[in-house]
């Protein structure tokens, strides 16, 4: 965390990849960039391209159709790379534990360098935990 | 050099002018960038940000697809380099710049086109669905930007006879009433058109946009990282500022340095630098203002701005 935040020094951009998720999460993320939030005035935001970015900030649970697309997202990642992990789901799951369509967390795929819990997490718990690692 | 200027004038003037491009266009991005989001009721980014961006970006990995070849490593440096080239011999701050008898303006404009097609070529390299896509919608848009922008540039040098840049605007200096003549307007606003399209703003293009399938600009960069993004928006940014500033001196000429001496380089560059900040904020407000157009009206637009321009011609032609 504190490494990440003195290499960005108040610019993050990461790529938003949708594991498996209900979509809550995504409504939370979508109005972190209202005009009520506004997460670019601290130097963060949502790019298109995974080779434009610092990390990968992921939802829901790892369901079998995605987990590849998401390893092969995470290896698209210039070096160095965080993963941020947005969610109940993305941590543990939650309500789609042992689901038939689903691999596992977040951390079963990759190494994840933050955690968001929450279902969903409010727009402003995931904007400050993204301040300490924009380090603004 | 064959400027006319004392040595130490002529490099000065130099250095503020290139200096001035590198700082000044990611300054001038970030400030439509600030502008944008107050009009949407946003705090919006620091105006330095893309400056910030781009420290972050230089020192991080850069990779390579798979089956690129060494065109796509090349692209960003030729970018940089090609406007580098405009920036320091283009009239920005006087109208005797070094090299000035270079600055000719079909040779800056076709300068600034090897910057795109070697973009173009770029994305071609990197053998992805998007690359493709996106420079075969650069490529379209170009070809119809350039024969607009070259005969716009055409009607300006029938007056001044002679295409060199520091003569059209020493001229227009001296003449100020060629500036309100129809030609001027009318190539006037071929050439905003054609600024809005080759530094891929709204209506054109989308900067901002995520979606793969609507981007043309974005779509050619996709697979870029690390310092090699870094230059590419550095000379994306340099490119609309010198754009920018090329628009200033040749339509709104006033404030540029014509005779040697601080007190006139000081005035030359606040004026250019208020300038192009002015048209900068313009710019921002027009785009929070229009939708984009869909991309088989483009061509409708980039028509539109030919017609002016060949106007524009006749115009000086007939009423010298």
């Amino acid at each position: 965390m504190q490494e990440a935040a003195g290499r960005n020094r108040g610019s993050l951009q990461l790529r938003h990849v949708d594991a498996g998720s209900c979509n809550g999460c995504e409504l939370e993320i979508t109005s972190m960039s209202s005009p009520v939030y506004d997460v670019e005035r601290f130097g963060i935001r949502l790019e298109a391209s995974p080779r434009h970015v610092d990390g990968l900030l992921v939802t829901g649970p790892v369901t079998r159709n995605m987990a590849d697309p998401l390893r092969r997202t995470f290896e698209a990642v210039p070096q160095p790379r965080v993963v941020v992990a947005v969610g109940d789901c993305a941590l543990d799951c939650g309500v789609f534990a042992g689901a038939y369509g689903v691999q596992g967390s977040v951390c079963d795929v990759m190494p994840v360098d933050l955690a968001i819990p929450g279902c969903p997490p409010h727009p402003a718990t995931i904007i400050s935990a993204l301040r300490g690692l924009a380090g603004t | 050099m064959t400027s006319a200027w004392p040595a130490p004038s002529v490099v000065a003037v130099s250095v503020l002018q290139v200096l001035g491009v590198v700082v000044g266009g990611p300054l001038l991005v970030g400030l439509m960038r600030k502008v944008r989001c107050r009009l949407e009721g946003r705090v919006g980014p620091p105006v330095h940000q893309p400056l910030l961006d781009l420290r972050k970006l230089a020192r991080r990995e850069r990779t390579r697809p798979d089956r690129a070849s060494w065109i796509f490593s090349v692209v960003p440096v030729v970018l940089v380099a090609t406007t580098l080239v405009i920036a320091l011999v283009a009239p920005l701050l006087s109208t005797d710049p070094a090299f000035g008898w270079s600055a000719d303006l079909f040779a800056l404009i076709y300068l600034m086109l090897i910057g795109s097609v070697v973009l173009a070529l770029g994305a071609l390299d990197t053998g992805t669905a998007f690359g493709g896509m996106g420079a075969s919608r650069a490529m379209t848009i170009g070809a119809l930007s350039e024969p607009a922008l070259l005969v716009a540039v055409l009607a300006l040098s029938i007056p001044a006879h002679s295409s060199n840049v520091p003569t059209i605007v020493a001229r227009s200096l001296a003449h100020p009433a060629w500036l309100a003549t129809p030609q001027r307007l009318l190539s006037l606003v071929a050439f905003l058109i054609v600024i809005v399209a080759e530094s891929g703003r709204l209506p054109v293009d989308n900067p901002s946009t995520h979606l793969e399938l609507t981007m043309i600009h974005e779509a050619m960069i996709l697979e870029y990282a690390g310092a090699d993004l870094a230059l590419i928006k550095l000379g994306e940014s340099m490119r609309l500022i010198v754009l920018l500033a090329l628009f200033a001196d040749l339509f709104v000429p006033w404030g540029i340095a014509t005779a040697p001496g601080v007190g006139h380089v000081v005035v030359g560059v606040v004026a250019i630098g208020a300038k192009v900040a002015a048209l900068g904020v313009a710019l921002a407000a027009f785009e929070v203002a229009v939708a984009k157009l869909r991309l088989f009206r483009v061509p409708e637009l980039l028509a539109g701005a030919f017609v002016l321009a060949v106007l524009a011609v006749i115009s000086a032609l007939v009423v010298p």
